[in-house]
């Protein structure tokens, strides 16, 4: 029975089942290295997912529904940057109303745009040549035939471990998020780098959207997401705010939702609460261990103020 | 030595600097001035507008009025990038740099690095990435020529305080800062180390640079530098010549009027033991051993004053005692009985008062008023409350009032925000508080860390003559003249451990140095 459960194309859809979690957490992980907590990813991913979608069921291109997606997924971030950095407001609280106002924004534009779930043609598969052929362990059809944006979200990656460590950019995020009136004496503007951050945090998470509804599922549903980016906010902490951990996290989650795909495929009767359940733990287990990260943001949700 | 390069900086002149915060006159029309190769001393209070003038200078604040001129040219800094390119630096009071970063990522931060040539791909280059290696080599330089050794490739939070403290002027030199502000360097060290810092501090004046040393401590200001300016209310008294300059000049510039620096106190007259530990174990808060197999008593009548260097256990010990913090081995007693791990509440109630070390944490709680912060430990007291449910408001402010009398603490108003109040005020309300219940043992941690001059001499004379009336004393300070001024007995702490005793007649101050940076522990092994 564990050879029709683990097959191939469960580690298939494991990889790709990731994308969302990957871009929502990356982006995420960006603005909490610099201390902001944007609880309101999941609202971001459902607006941009819904833009994206909107855009490409009117005839746009692919490509410029991930642009529309990553668009209003940026400008959600500035605002969440403007009322957190520059208003000094509450971030759990202003995170839970960015969400709340994604939430609605995406239903009321669903109900007087689509009204009922559309479908579009998303993103194709794209098989690597040579490597895509591969049959050993199937690793051809595990790594190699999937849309654009899965290698693109697993690109991200390294390159996110790059920037935050070998860039000055990613110096000023780590040193903002951790001791911002130390950056700030060294001419660092506080304010600069959690704006940035914040907005390629919102776009990333419009991406996720868009990486769900017109790429991983080709089609728009009422809060398609389905909570999917506070999952990803978990991801961040999950990773101890490390992208290699944070990849870790949302391959052992997407495994997790291919696994329970696969069982009601095969027919064996788990409960579904149970796979819904597990993500939650798996998160409280892992915060309890990564508690002690020495890369923790220690100024996460404090906003900052010169002279103190 | 020096660096063989000529250094620009030849004088800075701050012209009529006023500062207005809500409320308060921080800067009041001060005049301020540095010359290359002299070490110029900015001394005062607390709140007497040294830290605020040095922020205006390295552009963390605005100034409302007056100018500030380098080399003859307008110093108009928003930010201290604009002054750190102009070559000020400034050496803050609490570290100014991040845990998880090394020693040369922190000095990366905020660096514009030159490009090699002016290719647009150099360019791009310097400015995209880190090259820790070219830094981490400058650094190395950097650290020989100036005797200023750390591990390059350190965190920070593995470094000692003196280490991170060597990293921070490594990192002004390596900005190239040719004026270099000095926010209470020695606070945190031995005295060795600030042996080490001075002569680190006098190269780099004779180098040619101008350093401007902020302190209250007054033999070091007489000590280290040529020339001594005095601010008080922010406003300034006068700058004398530091050759012409006493202790007693400088403390009465200082508060407005006299200042004894020597009390006459009668030898201890000792009594039964109040307060013993036995081998007591804890851990710190980082998870680290904190205390490690501490033993000593403390007699009725006598002050113990513990010495060390700050982190090496004191705050450990101090709540131990008070039952804040778990012994995971041996045994506390007080008047007889066994307090190992009991409630605070309980042994608060045996009569032991705790003066805690983070007073605005521990102490009090900032958004209650100067009332109800005094009555916090009692409130519950038939004398305050009634059956203990309803406040009897009439009682407790009278009550409060008598202390404010008693202990003079300048205060507009029994409703007024206690964190409204200077930090000498809110320490002599803590302490009037802790004492109102006529305690037979006081533990009294950093009791003067942040007071001013004049309530410093008030604390210690009603921590001595409570010495006097026969009290037990447990004085826990980082402030090494303190203890030597008030205890009968020291007990010098490194890493968890007493590593020597000494009595108040045979004190040798470099012994006790040695011993704060854990030299002799091997002899007492």
């Amino acid at each position: 029975m564990l050879d029709e459960i683990f097959t191939a194309s469960v580690f298939a859809a494991t990889i790709r089942l990731a994308t969302p979690y990957l871009f929502a957490a990356l982006g995420e992980m960006y603005a909490q290295r610099s201390g902001l907590l944007n609880l309101g990813v999941d609202g971001i991913m459902l607006v941009g997912s819904f833009a994206g979608f909107y855009q490409v069921y009117q005839g746009g291109s692919l490509l410029e529904g991930v642009i529309a997606a990553m668009f209003v997924g940026a400008l959600m971030g500035l605002a969440m940057a403007f009322i957190s950095v520059t208003l000094k407001a509450e971030q759990g609280i202003s995170g839970i109303g960015l969400y709340l106002f994604g939430l609605g924004m995406s239903e009321l534009l669903f109900q007087s745009l689509l009204g009922t779930p559309r479908t579009v043609s998303g993103f194709p598969d794209i098989y690597i040549p040579g490597l895509s052929d591969i049959q050993f362990l199937g690793i051809g059809q595990i790594f190699f035939q999937h849309n654009l944006l899965v290698y693109v979200a697993f690109a991200l990656v390294p390159i996110s471990a790059f920037i935050l460590n070998k860039t000055p950019f990613g110096l000023n995020i780590r040193a903002v998020g951790q001791m911002p009136a130390a950056a700030d004496a060294m001419g660092v503007s506080v304010s600069r780098v959690r704006y940035i951050t914040s907005t390629i945090g919102g776009a990333m998470a419009g991406l996720a959207g868009a990486s769900l509804s017109i790429a991983l599922i080709g089609a728009y549903q009422q809060n398609l997401t389905s909570g999917m980016g506070f999952i990803a906010v978990a991801l961040v902490y999950f990773g101890a705010w490390r992208p290699y951990g944070v990849m870790a996290g949302a391959l052992l989650f997407s495994f997790v939702n291919a696994l329970q795909l696969q069982i009601n495929v095969i027919g064996f009767d788990i409960p579904t609460e149970f796979t819904v359940m597990a993500p939650p733990i798996i998160t409280i287990l892992a915060l309890v261990i990564t508690s002690k990260s020495k890369e923790k943001p220690t100024e996460l949700t404090k906003p900052f103020e010169r002279g103190t | 030595m020096g660096q063989g390069m000529a250094l620009q900086f030849k004088h800075l002149h701050m012209n009529g600097i006023v500062k207005q915060f809500p409320g308060v006159l921080a800067c009041d029309h001060v005049d301020f001035d540095v010359q290359a190769g002299e070490i110029h001393a900015l001394l005062g209070e607390n709140g007497a507008g040294k830290s605020t003038l040095m922020k205006i200078l390295y552009g963390l604040y605005r100034h409302d009025e007056g100018e500030i001129l380098l080399n003859d040219e307008p110093l108009n800094a928003s930010s201290p990038t604009d002054t750190i390119a102009r070559g000020v630096g400034m050496i803050h009071q609490h570290f100014m740099l991040v845990p998880s970063l090394t020693v040369v990522e922190n000095i990366a931060l905020g660096l514009r690095e030159e490009p090699a040539d002016a290719s647009f791909i150099s360019r791009l280059r310097s400015r995209s990435v880190l090259d820790l290696g070219r830094i981490r080599k400058k650094l190395v330089e950097l650290s020989e020529t100036y005797n200023l050794r750390v591990n390059p490739d350190s965190p920070i939070w593995q470094l000692s305080v003196g280490e991170q403290q060597r990293v921070e002027i490594l990192r002004a030199l390596y900005k190239g800062s040719e004026l270099l502000i000095l926010d209470e360097p020695t606070a945190v060290l031995t005295p060795q180390e600030v042996d080490d810092l001075f002569l680190i501090l006098r190269q780099m004046a004779d180098d040619g640079r101008g350093l401007i040393f902020i302190s209250h401590k007054l033999h070091e200001v007489i000590n280290l530098t040529h020339r001594i300016t005095v601010l008080r209310d922010g406003c300034r008294v006068g700058s004398i010549a530091t050759q012409d300059a006493t202790k007693e000049i400088l403390a009465e510039m200082m508060v407005g009027r006299p200042v004894v620096f020597q009390y006459d106190q009668d030898a201890a007259k000792r009594g039964p033991v109040r307060l013993s530990m036995q081998n007591v174990e804890s851990v710190s808060d980082r998870g680290t051993p904190g205390l490690s197999g501490v033993s000593m008593e403390v007699h009725a009548g006598e002050i113990v004053g513990v010495a060390g260097v700050s982190g090496n256990g004191q705050k450990e010990l101090a709540e131990v005692i008070a039952g804040l913090r778990v012994a995971t081995a041996g045994s506390v007693t007080a008047l007889d009985k066994d307090i190992t791990n009991a409630e605070p509440a309980k042994i608060k109630s045996l009569g032991i008062s705790y003066i805690p070390e983070e007073r605005m944490v521990d102490g009090i709680i900032k958004d209650f008023s100067v009332a109800e912060n005094y009555i916090l430990r009692d409130c519950t007291t038939q004398h305050y409350a009634a059956n203990g449910l309803f406040m009897r408001f009439n009682k407790i402010k009278d009550a409060c009032e008598e202390a404010i009398r008693a202990y003079a603490i300048k205060t507009p108003h029994t409703s007024t925000k206690i964190k409204s109040l200077s930090g000498g005020n809110i320490q002599k309300l803590v302490l009037a508080r802790e004492l109102s219940s006529d305690p037979q043992i006081i533990i009294a941690s950093q009791p003067t860390r942040g007071v001013d001059i004049g309530a410093i001499e008030y604390i210690h004379h009603r921590l001595l003559e409570e010495r006097d009336n026969g009290k037990a004393i447990l004085l826990i300070s980082e402030d090494l003249d303190e203890v030597l001024l008030l205890a009968d007995r020291i007990l010098v702490i490194y890493e968890g451990q007493f590593v020597g005793e000494v009595d108040r007649d045979d004190v040798v101050i470099e012994e006790i140095g040695k011993m704060m940076a854990g030299s002799a522990q091997h002899e007492m092994a």
